[in-house]
């Protein structure tokens, strides 16, 4: 069985900060880390492989120093990677991201038939969650998002049964291979590098295309001329003024929570009492 | 809070002070990139301080249990050891031949300063492994390896040195257990050893013994020792576990520190006799055993860097948070314990000990490094050049993991008296590194009789001369006062080191006498030298304010103990057995 795995590396969101006057992302010294919800479906693709044998290729579009993130999912277990990098990619919207991507698997595919593409659900930098739909659609591939759990895969019968979380429950799925999962958060966790994966992923050649190696013919569909979408503004919401008060009840009736809400408001307000007779004239 | 692998500290000291990432590149230990290195390092900060560190007190409090001849470790240990060996951690610098991943000394030993500041008592089993793999690959026959060798390097088998018996402690030529050859190659072991850490345990199906024993027409003393390994289960031709072996778990110490690893008491020979195989010649066993223990000795010297490290956070971090007195400089009520400056200069003293000899183990780790990629006359120079370090890094690490952990106590104040905070415990498991794997006493004797000795002194004189060229190298790099106070210590060492060697030829006695302050003094110079190289390289200004702290106000140590020096040991020597029976 072939899986290919998707990831993206993207800046540590958590360590991002807003710049104070223009309200700008400040990028610079931020680290990088694979984005976490990829980290989900390279865990299912290590478990599936190891399940039924086969092998896990990731692969990734971006700069060169991107290199670093798929080592550290060759660290993890997958068996090989590919990195897409040029400067025809930058710029890419998800439109164009899914179009380089496709295409780089159709090529992967080629050269050894993939069963499953993974995806992570969305990334933290962007968080459209269209990547991983793009690329199903461009590939005519069976499509199953937002997955809780895969329950069984028959490799004879070509055919995988998931769980996915839906409105009010969970529906129980089921398709033909190939097809391109994503999966949500809290599915499982990342298994810990061994070390003979680390040094395996240390002394790995990651194979690199640009997009020409990738089997891109046309390349006005891909980076900022393949992509329609367009940056306006960015910018941090700003704060509201006035904040959520959390009133505790006595019980959970309506009087008890009606005599609650008009005690608190009557203590915050303490010349409330006065003014209503005014109010009341006046209306 | 938990703790935290000190990744930063380690990485300064190998690329900054030990010029450790230039001798990586394009050596022999498959060209791997120093970021890779981070990043094995970052990963087993990661496992240590997730798996390893819950079981620390834990373990502590539970201590280990012996009921039938079964040995049970702490709830937790078995399943941390099992994680640990299957992610191969075991195997860092073992040979890609039997399954390691053939990888540098100093790397593996940062890895070890890693697991034993999480858990000193888990890490001490795989720290013997790890000596009797080094001792097999020299010395054990083909054969032995094979069946041995790939079990060991993975961690599925652990392994144990079998030396000390009642009568036979430091003295290990009066050993008196006996192996009987029985004419088919393999011999029979009677006797009883004492003090056998991981003597006997529940973490893995077998349990390889490293055993001292003597032939029957064996000549007395060290020259009649030979080394013979004894499987706890024997193994069978086709590699599958067969009989249990002769060879019984009788007691477990009750210590004062590292309760979670097990100290027993062994009997060979309860029946017919342990079945043993000999490794080496015969009656060279000691000199094989030797291997074991100078490997033994740079893991042992790495615990005391571990436990410092350990004690300082917790004492950093209780510095921080304790509210306690008035600020002195700003007079502000309610300040918490981190404003006095007696607790900072405590701090300091602690974080400047761990460093120094962290530098100076991980110099000797290097070092063997370098001597494993060079050939002739360069290696040999490199193996004296570490066997001088040797001691040095084991008496020095573990004496001041020792003064670390008592100082790192005191910050807490009474709350460091109480076991709950968990700064005793650091204190009670460093105080066995400066006793095993030969007391700090005997390396300083080792370090005087025989290695400054070494070809006329030359080892020591050109380990000498690099320190003077660091120093020239650094120009205006550091603050003058750091320059002139390593310096200053350079120069002490120097004159001790032409007074001792004088000394053990003139009244090699009373040099015995002055072993232990002259080492000190060796400890407190080199530490100090390679800080400020690792200072002249980084930004880092914790690093900096320690490599001041350590140059101001503890180097100045070294003239004091040279004075003590020139006294040539007299004062020790005037002094009778007879006389400390009236004292």
């Amino acid at each position: 069985m072939h899986i290919v795995v998707c990831i993206k590396q993207v800046p540590d969101s958590a360590q991002i900060r807003v710049h104070p006057v223009t309200n700008t992302i400040m990028r610079q010294g931020v680290p990088t880390i694979i984005n976490p919800y990829d980290l989900v479906v390279l865990e299912e693709a290590l478990r599936l492989r190891d399940q039924f044998g086969g092998k896990v290729t990731v692969l990734t579009m971006g700069p060169p120093m991107a290199d670093e993130s798929l080592r550290k999912a060759l660290a993890c277990g997958a068996d090989a990677a590919v990195l897409l990098t040029d400067r025809f990619f930058a710029g890419s919207d998800t439109l164009a991201t899914s179009f380089a991507l496709s295409t780089a698997i159709k090529k992967i595919d080629a050269e050894e038939p993939v069963d499953i593409v993974f995806a992570g659900k969305q990334t933290i930098d962007g968080d459209t969650a269209q990547v991983g739909p793009g690329i199903a659609k461009r590939m005519g591939l069976n499509q199953l998002t937002y997955v809780s759990a895969i329950r069984s895969l028959d490799l004879g019968s070509r055919s995988i049964v998931v769980e996915r979380r839906a409105e009010g429950g969970t529906q129980v799925l089921t398709t033909g291979l190939p097809c391109l999962i994503t999966m949500l958060e809290g599915s499982n966790v990342l298994r810990r590098g061994s070390l003979p994966d680390m040094f395996r992923a240390a002394r790995a050649e990651v194979t690199t295309w640009n997009a020409e190696q990738a089997g891109v013919e046309d390349i006005t569909q891909c980076g900022l001329r393949g992509s329609p979408t367009v940056v306006k503004k960015v910018f941090a919401p700003k704060p509201r003024n006035e904040k959520a008060v959390l009133v505790e009840t006595e019980g959970k009736s309506d009087a008890e929570i009606a005599r609650a809400a008009i005690d608190a408001l009557f203590t915050a307000n303490p010349k409330l009492e006065a003014e209503i007779p005014e109010l009341v004239l006046a209306s | 809070m938990t703790y935290k692998a000190p990744l930063s500290d380690i990485l300064t000291t190998l690329d900054k002070a030990l010029g450790y990432a230039a001798l990586l590149d394009g050596s022999a230990f498959g060209g791997l990139e120093w970021d890779a290195v981070e990043g094995i390092l970052d990963e087993a900060g990661k496992f240590a301080a997730s798996v390893l560190a819950p079981t620390n007190r834990t373990g502590d409090l539970e201590g280990v249990t012996l009921k039938e001849g079964v040995v049970t470790l702490p709830q937790g240990f078995k399943e941390a050891y099992a994680q640990w060996a299957e992610l191969g951690w075991n195997g860092v610098a073992a040979p890609e031949a039997f399954g390691g991943m053939g990888f540098s000394t100093a790397i593996a030993l940062a890895t070890f300063e890693i697991w034993d500041g999480a858990n000193m008592a888990l890490g001490t089993g795989p720290t013997l492994t790890l000596g009797a793999i080094d001792l097999l690959l020299d010395h054990a026959s083909d054969a032995l390896k094979d069946t041995y060798l790939p079990k060991l390097v993975s961690g599925a088998w652990m392994a144990t040195m079998h030396l000390t018996e009642a009568q036979a402690g430091s003295d290990v030529g009066a050993l008196r257990t006996r192996a009987v050859p029985q004419g088919d190659g393999t011999y029979r072991l009677f006797g009883e050893k004492i003090f056998i850490t991981f003597g006997e345990h529940d973490l893995t199906e077998n349990i390889i013994h490293l055993v001292l024993a003597r032939l029957p027409d064996a000549p007395p003393g060290t020259k009649g020792i030979s080394l013979f390994l004894v499987p706890k289960i024997l193994v069978n031709d086709d590699g599958s576990l067969g009989a249990r072996n002769d060879v019984h778990c009788v007691g477990v110490e009750h210590k004062l520190g590292i309760h979670a690893s097990p100290t027993c008491t062994m009997l060979h020979g309860r029946e017919d006799g342990a079945m043993g195989w000999l490794v080496g010649e015969e009656n060279r066993g000691l000199a094989c055993m030797f291997t074991m223990m100078n490997a033994a000795r740079l893991w042992t010297a790495i615990q005391g860097v571990a436990l410092g490290e350990a004690s300082f956070q917790k004492a950093r971090d209780y510095a921080l948070e304790r509210v306690q007195g008035r600020d002195p400089a700003t007079g502000k009520q309610g300040t918490t314990i981190i404003h006095h400056p007696d607790v900072r200069r405590n701090l300091l003293t602690m974080k400047a000990l761990v460093l120094a000899s962290r530098a100076i183990c991980l110099s000797c780790a290097a070092t063997l490094d370098e001597a494993a990629q060079a050939e002739g006359k360069e290696k040999a120079a490199l193996m004296a050049r570490a066997g001088l370090l040797t001691p040095i890094a084991k008496a020095f690490s573990t004496d001041a993991g020792l003064q670390a952990t008592s100082i790192g106590v005191q910050i807490h104040g009474g709350m460091g008296f109480v076991e709950e905070t968990g700064a005793a415990q650091f204190l009670r498991d460093a105080r066995i590194p400066p006793i095993y794997e030969g007391t700090n006493g005997i390396q300083a004797i080792d370090l005087v009789t025989r290695k400054i000795p070494q070809a006329g002194g030359a080892v020591v004189a050109s380990v000498l001369d690099g320190f003077s060229r660091d120093l020239e190298g650094f120009g205006d790099t550091l603050p003058p006062s750091v320059l002139s106070a390593t310096q200053a210590a350079v120069g002490d060492l120097r004159v001790a080191t032409e007074l001792m060697l004088t000394l053990g030829t003139e009244a090699p006695v009373d040099a015995l006498g002055i072993a232990t302050p002259y080492l000190r003094l060796f400890g407190l110079t080199m530490g100090g030298v390679l800080l400020a190289k690792g200072a002249a390289g980084t930004n880092d200004p914790g690093w900096r304010a320690v490599t001041r702290f350590l140059a101001e106000d503890m180097l100045p140590e070294t003239s004091a103990l040279l004075a003590g020096l020139r006294a040539r040991g007299g004062a020790v020597a005037a002094t009778t057995p007879d006389l400390f029976e009236a004292m």
